[in-house]
This record gives structure tokens, sequence and C-alpha cells, in this order.
């Protein structure tokens, strides 16, 4: 924010006071925290009068996404399903984040891992191969994360070789994998008696994923993402080669004094994130899908790219991050179904937060002042 | 006031500016005469840059008043600083590189005149003051000079009745400073007021007729430059003066790092390519690299310390062995360490704390070896600690982090980083640039007892003083070609300025026939 433009809109207002930004000498621990916290309460504030403006009671509707999600032992395990791929996502995403990689295309390494896991499960269907869940789990979450991060190679050979932007590169991978997938659904891999419906054949039980608790969709890859995050963080903050990646994002010329690969950051970068979204995708049709469709994906790529940043790309911030845009995009198909508005609305929270935190994050670095109109005077 | 004592050119009463963590001008008045050349002196961080863009009306002050030409005047901006006579030469130019120094002068002024109008004013200019100048040259073809030339003649088409220079000769040679005072002083004759802000003493006595010297925000001295020492300005600007430095004699050992005949293309576009480059330092000595800044040290640097690999094989060697294509991390590994000019971004990360920032150069002891590369925060703290102690930084601990430190402690930190893991060669580049005088000394100290002890020492600086300070060689670099080395108690100020333009070739070729 350029200090000066707003000097002259306060000097031009003469007799009123003015607001001005001004950079602290270190950044806000307290505001790191709070910003994520005031972006919510914006959101819900804004939210409040979107459902006013629908002609919806505002309380039934914050109820829908803040209390329908956690009332019952159901929905809870609901809140884990959909949290859990959007914090095995975000968990990649954060160390390219830092990295100064930016993997924006989630959604396509998650669509390859449904892929490449869905064609393996297909595969082991048709040929009646015997297995168990417990044994299964592990391949198909490894051949999930091995599409995953190849789809993401792309990107970052592109880069290595081209320098091309890694962010379009990612992006545009998202439109080919997800025709990719409507290829194969709606030729090769359909169903011969699914009714012409674009699906694959529903894979065998044994190919799932083991359920984790006795009622609900919840299922092992919950338990993992926390692994998971447990390990990035160790990985991020107690290893040399975690370091190396993050300095190589916010000083690039102190990587190079140092010594710092950015060939090798870059590769990291973009196959980590690529391979744990691609172990999402994973997860998604070994879990609650039980096959492959047009609609593998429910937007978690993106909404991963939100769970980042409100999670302050931190392994542990992630997770909480994780499960209060689950709860969104539950509220938006409780809204739709219960309220009569567009499922749409989700995606309306999701940006609002987003549009929020990234405002509200200016007070890590900056502190708001307010000048009396006296000092105008003495330019005058 | 009577018609005989007309009123100042420029008063500054009572001045105050303050800003979240420090208080940069704090109650500063002075005064410029018409045809007056008044110095403000003071350390890098006294708060002269703030006060300037004050005069300037690029910072508003919290409190006190400006007089220009007797009448109360602030401006809102600098575009109206330059339509009321005031005009400021920054010391970093602003110009188009691949346009003609006409088209460059064209684009920054305000009123609107045709091109030819501009090449006869530069024209006229040019003659009036001793300022030549082809209207016609690409930017890119003019040396540093003459680049300060072409800032200097878009100022005076203005007309100025105030002309501040910001630190003008840090990027000349010594005769063109010679040249840059003569035209100063005759512009001073015309009528025009200058404003020259500098921490060089010597300069200031030999061009200056009044001086305001400022600490720490606050004005310490309004004395007559002419009629002071360096020692007396000295103690005004940091209320001491400088330690002497002790200089043993040199006990010489092996050749440490040896450059042989370096050829290097250089990445950058308007970069400097290196050409033939060859010089060794043994162990026991500091051997100095001068020049004006551009002319390929950037380059020579990034091939020495392995953030260029790409330097010809065996073009590089470390105790014989070739390093020409290994990466910086290998370098240190065998002994070879190096300081950057710049602190920030590069020399450390800026957001990471003083125990991290220790893992860029030190993680070779600081992480476990095996391939997982542990590292332990435990060790990067004390390790910080130690450097926090041994060279006396001002710092808020180990876990400062490493932008909240000023630039001269910083440099301190980074400086004893590298010194505490015993290189057996240090390469240090620009070691006190922009840093106050105390600490300048005490870098200095450090680095001559490094040498004592046996480590071989490459300085690169701008600053002459400096490298006459330190160095028992030196060499001067020049387009990309670099000087044959000459003995620092055979060499003169004037020598070496010389050899900065280029010009060793007949100086080393009278002395051989000479010797």
């Amino acid at each position: 924010m350029d200090e000066r433009t707003l000097d002259n809109l306060g000097s031009r207002r003469k007799h009123h006071r003015m607001i001005r930004l001004e950079p602290r000498p270190q950044p806000s621990i307290l505001w790191t925290y709070a910003s994520p916290a005031l972006a919510l309460a914006i959101t819900v504030f804004v939210a409040v009068f979107i459902f006013i403006a629908f002609g919806k009671d505002p309380v039934r509707g914050l109820s829908i996404f803040f209390w329908e999600p956690i009332k019952s032992p159901y929905a809870l395990t609901e809140l884990i399903l959909k949290a859990t791929p959007l914090m095995v996502i975000a968990l990649g995403l954060i160390l390219s984040f830092r990295a100064n990689v930016w993997n924006i295309g989630a959604e396509g390494q998650f669509l390859l891992g449904a892929i490449v896991a869905g064609g393996l499960a297909v595969w082991v269907t048709e040929n009646q191969i015997a297995t168990q869940r417990w044994a299964f789990a592990p391949i198909v979450l490894l051949a999930g994360a091995v599409g995953g991060a190849l789809w993401a190679s792309i990107a970052a050979l592109c880069k290595d070789k081209f320098n091309a932007n890694e962010i379009l590169v990612t992006l545009m991978l998202v439109y080919v994998a997800n025709l990719l997938l409507s290829y194969l659904v709606f030729g090769p891999w359909k169903d011969p008696k699914g009714f012409n419906f674009p699906q694959s054949i529903r894979f065998s039980d044994d190919t799932l994923l083991p359920r984790l608790f006795a009622t609900g969709r919840a299922h092992v890859g919950f338990a993992l993402s926390i692994l998971l995050s447990a390990l990035m963080w160790i990985f991020m903050f107690r290893m040399l080669r975690g370091y190396q990646l993050q300095v190589g994002g916010i000083a690039p010329l102190a990587a190079r004094y140092a010594g710092f690969s950015p060939r090798g950051a870059l590769w990291t970068a973009l196959l980590v994130s690529g391979a744990f979204a691609g172990m999402a995708g994973a997860m998604e049709v070994a879990g609650p899908m039980g096959q492959l469709t047009p609609y593998v994906s429910n937007g978690y790529g993106f909404t991963a790219i939100i769970v980042a940043f409100v999670g302050r790309l931190h392994p542990v911030g992630v997770v909480f991050a994780a499960f209060l845009l689950s709860m969104f995009l539950i509220g938006g198909e409780l809204s739709q179904s219960r309220l009569g508005l567009p499922s749409a609305l989700s995606g309306v929270f999701q940006g609002l937060l987003l549009f929020a935190l990234l405002t509200c994050d200016t007070l890590v670095n900056n502190r708001i002042r307010w000048v009396g109109a006296k000092k105008s005077e003495a330019h005058a | 006031m009577s018609a005989t004592a007309p009123p100042p050119r420029l008063a500054l009463r009572h001045i105050t500016k303050r800003y979240p963590s420090v208080v940069a001008n704090d109650d500063v008045s002075l005064s410029v005469a018409p045809g007056e050349i008044h110095a403000v002196l003071g350390e890098n961080g006294a708060g002269k840059s703030t006060l300037m863009k004050i005069i300037y009306g690029a910072v508003k002050p919290d409190s006190g008043e400006m007089l220009f030409e007797g009448r109360p005047f602030f401006a809102k901006n600098p575009r109206d600083a330059r339509s009321h006579g005031i005009s400021m030469v920054f010391q970093h130019f602003s110009l188009f590189d691949t346009l003609s120094v006409a088209e460059n002068i064209w684009l920054g002024l305000d009123q609107s005149i045709r091109l030819d109008q501009v090449r006869e004013q530069i024209a006229a200019t040019a003659e009036k003051f001793g300022l030549p100048l082809e209207a016609d040259r690409p930017v890119h073809t003019l040396s540093v000079g003459e680049r300060q030339r072409v800032e200097i003649m878009r100022s005076l088409l203005t007309q100025p009745k105030l002309l501040i220079l910001d630190e003008p000769t840090s990027v000349l040679t010594p005769q063109a400073v010679d040249k840059l005072f003569a035209t100063l002083r005759q512009l001073a004759a015309s009528g025009c007021s200058i404003l020259y802000i500098s921490h060089k003493l010597d300069e200031i006595r030999s061009l200056c007729t009044n001086c305001t010297v400022l600490r720490g925000g606050r004005v310490t001295g309004k004395v007559d430059p002419r009629e002071e020492s360096n020692a007396s300005l000295s103690r005004l600007m940091i209320g001491a003066e400088p330690p002497l430095l002790l200089h043993r004699d040199a006990k010489l050992g092996a050749v440490a790092l040896d450059v042989k005949q370096l050829t290097l293309k250089s990445d950058a576009m308007f970069g400097t390519n290196l050409d033939h480059i060859s010089l060794h330092v043994r162990e026991g000595e500091i051997v100095g690299i001068a020049g004006v800044s551009g002319n390929g040290q950037q380059e020579l640097l990034a091939a020495l310390s392995g953030e260029n690999p790409r330097a010809p094989s065996q073009s590089v060697q470390l105790f014989g062995a070739d390093i020409a294509s290994a990466p910086p991390n290998r370098r240190r590994s065998l002994g070879l360490f190096f300081v950057p000019e710049e602190r920030l971004g590069r020399g450390a990360v800026p957001v990471h704390s003083l125990a991290m920032n220790n893992l860029l150069t030190r993680h070779h002891e600081l992480a476990s070896r095996n391939a997982l590369a542990w590292v332990s925060p435990a060790r990067s703290r004390s390790l910080a600690k130690d450097i926090i102690a041994r060279f006396n930084v001002k710092a808020g601990g180990d876990s400062a982090a490493a932008k909240s430190l000023s630039g001269g402690n910083l440099q301190k930190y980074i400086v004893g980083r590298e010194i505490s893991a015993k290189p057996k060669v240090l390469i240090v580049a620009q070691p006190t640039w922009g840093v106050d005088v105390g600490a300048a000394a005490q870098i200095r100290a450090e680095l001559l007892k490094l040498r004592d002890e046996g480590c071989a020492v490459l300085v690169v600086s701008e600053e002459l003083e400096e490298l006459f300070e330190l160095c028992d060689r030196m060499h001067v670099i020049a387009k990309g070609k670099l000087s044959p080395s000459i003995a620092t108690r055979d060499a003169s100020v004037e020598l070496i300025g010389e050899w900065m333009s280029g010009l060793w070739t007949t100086s080393v070729a009278a002395e051989s026939t000479t010797a």
C-alpha cells in the first residue's frame, strides 16, 4: 500500500482524520494468527447480508454452514471425509508455495491420481485378482501419488527446459486432465452394463480403502493425512532439504550464494505437491466414490489453495483450515437442499474468505495509525 | 531585510521527521546562501537523505518550516520542487541505456520543447560550465562519470537555484572527481547554491565553504570545513576519532587462490565480459581489487564464489585443485568462503533469524552428515550466540530476524559468520559499504587479524582509502580487464586513479623501462 496515496486522499478531506498505514519494524506475531480469525469474521458478516438479500433467515443460514456439519457423529464423519483430500493436497501446496513455485493446478494432479488409482482398481476388479483392503490401500495410494507426480513433472520439465511459467502450465494441465478423464469414462473405461452413463465399473469391495469408524464414510486417508502433516513439519523445520527449498523461495540470491540448487527446489516442490494431490485423488476414488466418474473432484484442488493460505502455509495450520473449508463445502450443499440457494454459494464464501484474508494480512507487516487534521495544516 | 543582505536561498528551521522505529531528523536547522557550496556531512543513517527528500518534496516533515528565497515553502512533490528551482542529482542514475544523451534529458524535462532545442541547450550549458557531453551518443557507451554528467546536465537545464547532490563521487575515479569539482565551483560562481551530501572528509574540505554535520538525526556542528582537520570533522560526525589499524609485516605462505587467464562472457544484458584475468593470493596476505563499480567486479566475484560455475576449466584453482566449475558449497568445504556485497537477500535471508541464517554457509557443520541431513536448531543458536559475542554484534539475540539489524551490525554478523568458519581463503566484496565508521574499523581489524593468522584474503572495494588501509598488494579492474598487481607502499591514489580508467599499459611499460 502506498503511504503517499493515502496521505493525499487524507489531505483532500482537510478537516477529517485520516488513516495511515505504517510499516512495522517487525512482522506482528499476533496478527499472523489473528488475521485468519478476522477474515472469517468479515466473511460471516458479509454472509449475513447475502442471506438477507436472498430473503433467507441469516441465523438459519449460518447454522447450516457452521452448526449442521458438526452436530452429529455422522455429520462429523462427513466433515472429516471432505477435509481429508483438502488437507493432503494443501500439505503439498504449502511446500510448493514456500519454495516460490506456484503450482495452481493441483486439481489436475488430483484427477490424474484418481485416473491412475481408478485404472488400477478397475484392472484388479476386472481380472478378479484376490486382494485385501489393508494390503491394497498402500498400493492404490502409491499409484495415485505416482500419477499426480508425473502430471506435475510436465510443468517442472517445461519450467526447467524452456522457462515456461509454472502457473500457466499447471493450470492448463487441469483442463487436459479433465478431458482425459472424460475420454476414459465416456470411452474405453465405460461400464458396459452402466446404461450408457459416463462411469467405470464399480471397484470390487476389496480394493476400497478401509473405513475409519463404524458409521460414516471416513476412511484411513484421514489418519494418513495427520501423519503427513507431522512429516511435513519435520521436513520443513528439521531437515536441511526443507530449509533449502524455503530459502530458494524467499531469497533466491541467498540460495544461490549458499549453493542451494534452484532446479532441485523446483523439481522437489512440484513432484511432492503433485504426489500429494494425486494421492488425494486416489483416496477419493478408492474411498467414497468406488468408481470413476467425470465428477471425481469437488474442486478440491482449487479449494486446497485457499486451505493453504488460510492455514498460513503451515503444516499444522492447514489441518484446521481444511476443516473450515470442508464446512463451507458441506454448508454449500446443504443450503441448496434446505434453503433452495445455489450451491455456488460455497464458492462465493471461499472467495470471500481468501479475499478478506489477503486484505487482513496487510496488518501483519503494517499497522494502522489515525492521524489528526493538525498535520495537513503544517504543510499548507 | 536590507538590500545589502539578501535572504538566504534556503533556510530550514526546526525540521523534525519521525519514522516508527527511528527519529530521522530531530530539530534540524540549516541555511544556505546564494552561490554557496554547503556540505551536509554524516554517516549512513544520520538523516542526510531524509533531510534532502524533505527539501525536494519527496517526504513531508512532521514539524518545522522551510524558507526558500525568504518565503515559506514546502514542495508538494519533486515536480513542484523543480518548478521552483530546486533540483536533485541522485546517487543512483535513472537513465535509459538504449537512448541517446539528448533523448534521456528530453524525457526528464518537465516542460515540453523540441528535441533539437534540447540539443542546443545541452551544447550551450556544456560550454558555460565546462561539462563536455555529446548529445547524440547512446547512454550505454558512456562511462560512469559521463553518465553522471548526463544527470547533472538534466538538472542544469531546469536552471536550478538550488542543486542537491547525493554522494556524487562514490562512483567516480579520483580524476573524474577533480573535473566534477571544477564544474561545481563554476556553477556556484554563477549564483546557484549547492547542497553537497557526503561522508568523505577530504572532499568536503576541498570543495565546501560551509558544513552542517548530522549525527543520529541531530545537528552536531556547523563549521567552515576549510578550517577543520579530518580528525575534528570525524569527531563531530561519529563522536570519536577512528582507531588506527595495526599492520604487521606479511608472513607469506603457499599460493592459495590462483586465477589463470579467466575469460568469461557475462550473462547480463549490459554486463561486463571478463577478459584474461590473472591473479593469485598467497596465505597471509590481503590482495585488493580497486575499480569503479560495473567494470566486471560482480562477474569476477560470481566466478570465484561459485555462484557462476561456468568458468573455463583450470581457470580458478584453490591450492592447485581446479574449482572452476565447483558449486559454492563444494568450494566452502575446501576452505573458500565469501562475503557478498548485498547483505539482505544474499548474504542473509531477511526474514529468517540469525541462527537460521547460519545454515546458509555453515550447513556442513550444522546438519547431520547422513542422507537425511537433520538440522539441529540448538546448534545453530549456539553458533549464533558465539558470533554475536565474539564480534560484538548488537542484535536482539540469536532469534532476531536478519532484517531487524542495522547495516553495520548485520555486516559484522555476516563477516563474523564467515571468519569463524576458519576459512583458508576469504573473499570479501565491499566489506564496509554503508557501514558506520565504528563497525567499519572493527571489520577491517578482523580482516587484518585473519591475514596474520595465515588466511589468504581478497578484498574487492570501491573505496580506495579502505584498500590502501588494508591491502598488501592491489590490482585494478577496468572494463573486464585486470591490471598487474602493485605493492600498496609503491602505489599512489593518482596512479590507481589512472589505472581505474584502464590506462595501466602505458604506466607499466614506463615503469619497466625505468626498472
